[in-house]
């Protein structure tokens, strides 16, 4: 119950920290200590802790991304202990509550690291990469206006609820920082099985999973090989499966081959 | 001066459609000649960049996150309104208009809540064509749910993620345009200063949030589409990076700033837990479709929830409201929480809260309907409190939302600066003096999809294309102005914190200007806040530098802009001498506590000019006619 704040002590902690000054830069872990944090605290709310007394002592604050901080802008994003987000199910680091640690723990942090995401500052990354995927193809052409009555179409609660879970996704990118190769099967695999499982997406499902694979190699995401770290590390527990769907569309598209094409040509 | 919404005339049904009509257009081939600046990517300027660069306009959209999807609009849970009537209650576009107009307490202009209403059903439409995943019943129809304010089922949603489908959709068309080339996108970047030239506005000063670099985007129109401020109060359920900023600093240049004191609090958000707490977190208001709230009768009750008896629970919203029950407005609904905790029969920390309890409809329904309507509003509610609301009541306290007030705009979303359009929650157009859930997202759309690719377009059709450049004089200056202060702040190296600095300012504004307000509070609010910000100029410190990655530059000129705006948020309440919607003034209720407005006075608008820092602005009114519905006392009871 939650008036155990008075009850339960505070803890101190250590923090070994990534820092980097920019882009290309050579980073360092350094070492922080975080005191007076009560099981309440947020992982993001012991960080500003820790990042008031920097300022007061005149040295630079720790950069993280964040936002919402309710799990759903999918703009935090730190590895905390090796995992990305800290471990936690189906929880955002930002989500992420003290009462998971104790008194006295060394924490690890450190940025997204994958070769698609080059690192801005800190714990700060560029996801550009992911904006890319979804141009290329993310999305259902429909123009503003002209389009026809919502319930013309009925799409059966289980092909909708399908969509949904897919739909979940809030592009953090934890992810491909937790695949050994850094690929984005998942997130394109759950664009794809998103529009792919409705009929209003299904025009254009064999040009998007063609372009979308497409633009996976060309943004240096790495390819899949089946480690599954990924389903494991989203915070909206997004399903493996919807990379199995993804290889399916792929598939199917090939033998729509004019849409294909394009994309085995190059290879 | 008293100002024109320049609203059409003639029966209301057909006002937007002969305006539509009566408007300018652009001739195809031109449209490229002309840029738009869009800044801010949530619902409303997602919807209207992709809208406008489908339309072959040349299309700039800045945002302050890495990518367009991290907008708050993301955030959204509970639902879209539309008036559909797919469920064959009664619902029409004339209800929907009636119940805004309604609730927002007789603030807003009738024309404009009008053709909210009418495109409400086209955005449904739009949203099912781009794929957004919308909840569905076993026959494949779309599925509605009642919201606060309503007693149709009119609110579309998608689990507890409304918004964010919402948004992915308007972000997935926006990322079409920018793959056709009609879109640029600037992420992380920040607007700091509007450009106005010649009385018209035509470009952004912005700040590189990764390179520092300051620099001027010019066009022949701005979009500002920059959410609400209610950050104001430092604790909200607004994201951490949602500021007045870019709406400041176009009222610092000439737009008016409308209705400032209509801020919206929201009655389900998980209690504060502590002194370090950055921000609030909202459960849905369609929680209370289920939940029952109530709170002990015996004051200072120490006995846990489950072991309370019927007869000692208060359902005090049902038992003052018996027609709209938990259901009640927001701002009633708030209100009702607080009387119950000054009453001293608060629970949880400080007392500090009210139950919202779950026991009667899972045993109406079993848990898992309970789990399936809700279930990560359940997880997100244990993650936050390590409780489990299936098993014991949750306990909610009202927090900031929201705001209604924002930049003043006419009928076409134009500020009183020519070529300076304002969408979404930054606009003060629609929700009058309190807003309904589920109408924000409404709005934001029907501003982007349906509305301002019309009213841009019968202004830029009267204007040329290009006329200003980034070598222009104005844009010079502005730059310097942006370079001078951000200089400023670093220079400082005080002894506090952005962040402590906020929160003091904050817990003011929450204190004397908050749920309910009075002349003294005002007062004191109003005395207190410029000695804020002299401590805020003399005693900051913004360590690193501007040329580079620097998240205490970024909130320390966002905390900057606040403790302005926080003072002309206090005079408009302290103007307003009559409760509304979301302004409550303790001197004007009934002997029941419900608010007391006064039409014979304040059926206005309040937009105000800005004439100097911690000088008193000017007041303009825009009387409110209402020619449709019958002006009366707001009742839910
Ligand atoms: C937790 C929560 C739940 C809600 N639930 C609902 C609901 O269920 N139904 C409903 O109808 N409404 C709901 N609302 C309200 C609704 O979500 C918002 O009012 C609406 O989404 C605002 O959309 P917007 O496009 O105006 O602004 P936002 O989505 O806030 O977008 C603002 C954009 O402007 C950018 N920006 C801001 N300042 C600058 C600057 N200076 N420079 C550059 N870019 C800038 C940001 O980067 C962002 O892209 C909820 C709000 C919250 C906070
Ligand atoms: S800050 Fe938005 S998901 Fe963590």
């Amino acid at each position: 119950m939650s008036a155990q704040t008075a009850e339960h002590g505070t803890m101190t902690l250590k923090l070994i920290v990534w820092r980097q000054a920019g882009p290309g830069k050579q980073g360092r872990f350094e070492t922080y200590t975080a005191k007076n944090i009560t099981p309440h605290h947020s992982f993001l709310e012991m960080l500003d802790v820790v990042n008031e007394e920097l300022i007061l002592e005149g040295k630079e604050p720790i950069a993280f991304d964040h936002d919402c901080r309710e799990g759903i802008c999918g703009m935090c994003s730190q590895v905390v202990n090796g995992v990305p987000h800290g471990g936690q199910e189906r929880t955002t680091v930002c989500q992420l509550h003290m009462r998971k640690f104790k008194d006295g723990d060394t924490i690890y942090i450190e940025p997204w690291r994958a070769r698609a995401f080059p690192i801005l500052k800190d714990l700060v990354v560029d996801r550009g990469a992911l904006d890319k995927l979804i141009q290329e193809g993310g999305y259902i052409s429909a123009r503003t206006g002209g389009v026809p009555d919502a319930n013309a179409t009925p799409i059966s609660k289980a092909d909708a609820d399908y969509s949904m879970d897919a739909a979940e996704c809030i592009g953090c990118g934890a992810c491909v920082a937790a695949c050994p190769n850094g690929a984005a099967m998942l997130f394109t695999g759950a664009k794809v099985a998103q529009l792919a499982s409705l009929p209003q997406g299904q025009v254009e499902a064999p040009v998007r999973v063609a372009d979308m694979i497409q633009a996976m190699q060309e943004c240096g995401f790495g390819n899949c090989s089946n480690h599954y770290e990924c389903q494991a590390a989203c915070p909206k527990g997004i399903d493996v499966k919807f990379i199995a769907r993804l290889n399916r569309e792929f598939l199917k598209a090939l033998f729509k081959s004019k849409a294909g094409s394009h994309v085995f040509a190059g290879e | 001066m008293i100002l024109d919404g320049k609203c059409p005339t003639g029966p209301i049904e057909k006002t937007w459609d002969k305006h539509r009509f009566d408007m300018k257009l652009v001739n195809p081939a031109n449209k490229r000649k002309y840029k738009i600046l869009v800044v801010g990517t949530g619902l409303a300027g997602a919807s209207a960049a992709a809208t406008l660069g489908e339309l072959g306009y040349n299309v700039e959209t800045f945002c302050y996150q890495d990518s367009p999807r991290r907008a708050h609009s993301i955030a959204a849970q509970g639902g879209i309104n539309a008036a559909k009537n797919y469920p064959n209650d009664g619902d029409s576009i004339f209800r929907l208009f009636y119940d805004t107009i309604k609730g927002g307490d007789f603030r807003a202009r009738e024309a404009d809540v009008w053709r909210l209403a009418q495109v409400s059903n086209n955005i449904i439409d739009q949203c099912v064509a781009q794929g957004v995943p919308f909840a569905r019943d076993y026959a494949g129809y779309l599925d509605t749910r009642s919201f606060g304010g309503a007693q149709v089922s009119r609110t579309f949603y998608a689990r507890g993620q409304t918004g964010q489908q919402l948004l992915l959709g308007a972000y997935s068309a926006l990322s079409r345009q920018i793959k056709a080339g009609t879109v640029t996108l600037f992420p992380r970047t920040e607007m700091l200063d509007l450009v106005v030239v010649d009385g018209e506005a035509k470009g952004i000063t912005v700040r590189d949030l990764v390179t520092g670099k300051v620099r001027c985007h010019t066009g022949d129109a701005v979009l500002l589409c920059t959410g609400g401020y209610v950050n104001v109060f430092y604790l909200s359920t607004n994201a951490m990076g949602c500021s007045v900023t870019a709406i400041w600093k176009a009222h610092k240049k000439g737009a008016y700033f409308a209705n400032p004191c209509y801020t919206q609090i929201h009655p389900t958000c998980i209690p504060q837990a502590g002194e370090y707490q950055s921000k609030l977190t909202l459960m849905s208001e369609s929680l209370r479709n289920d939940g029952r709230c109530w709170v002990p009768r015996k004051k200072g009750e120490k006995r846990p929830a489950n072991e309370i008896p019927e007869e000692d629970r208060d359902y005090y919203l049902e038992r003052k409201y018996p027609s709209f029950g938990n259901l009640a407005p927001r701002d009633i609904a708030s209100r009702a929480a607080k009387e119950q905790c000054d009453d001293d029969r608060g629970v949880g920390p400080g007392g500090r809260g009210v139950y919202l309890d779950f026991r009667d409809s899972i045993k109406r329904l079993g848990e898992d309907t309970i789990r399936e309507r809700y279930g990560n509003l359940f997880e997100m509610y244990e993650r936050i409190t390590d409780e489990n609301g299936y098993k014991v009541p949750m306990r909610i306290y009202p927090a900031p939302h929201y705001v209604m007030g924002g930049l003043w705009v006419d009928y076409n979303l134009m500020s009183n600066i020519p070529g300076l359009f304002v969408l979404g929650e930054a606009n003060f157009s629609v929700h009058g003096a309190n807003r309904l859930g589920a109408s924000a997202l409404m709005q934001g759309l029907a501003d982007g999809y349906f509305i301002i690719p019309y009213t841009v377009s019968h202004y830029l059709a009267q204007s040329k294309p290009g006329k200003v450049q980034e070598d222009h004089p104005e844009c010079r200056k502005s730059i310097g102005e942006v370079e001078g202060s951000t200089k400023r702040l670093l220079s400082i190296n005080g002894k506090r914190t952005v962040t402590d600095l906020m929160r003091e300012l904050g817990t003011l504004m929450w204190e004397n200007v908050g749920m309910t307000r009075s002349k003294e509070s005002l007062k004191e609010a109003i005395e207190k806040i410029p000695a804020i910000r002299e401590e805020f100029w003399k005693n900051v410190k913004v360590s690193g530098n501007g040329a580079d990655f620097n998240q205490q530059l970024e909130n320390a000129g966002r905390t900057a802009d606040f403790i302005e705006f926080a003072e002309l948020l206090a005079r408009d309440a302290l103007h307003r001498n009559e409760s509304c919607g979301g302004h409550f003034r303790v001197e004007y209720q009934y002997e029941d506590g419900e608010a007391r407005r006064d039409d014979a006075n304040y059926c206005y608008s309040a937009a105000w000019e800005f004439k100097g820092v911690g000088k008193e602005p000017e007041l303009h009114k825009e009387p409110l006619k209402f020619e449709n519905v019958h002006l009366a006392v707001r009742s839910y009871k």
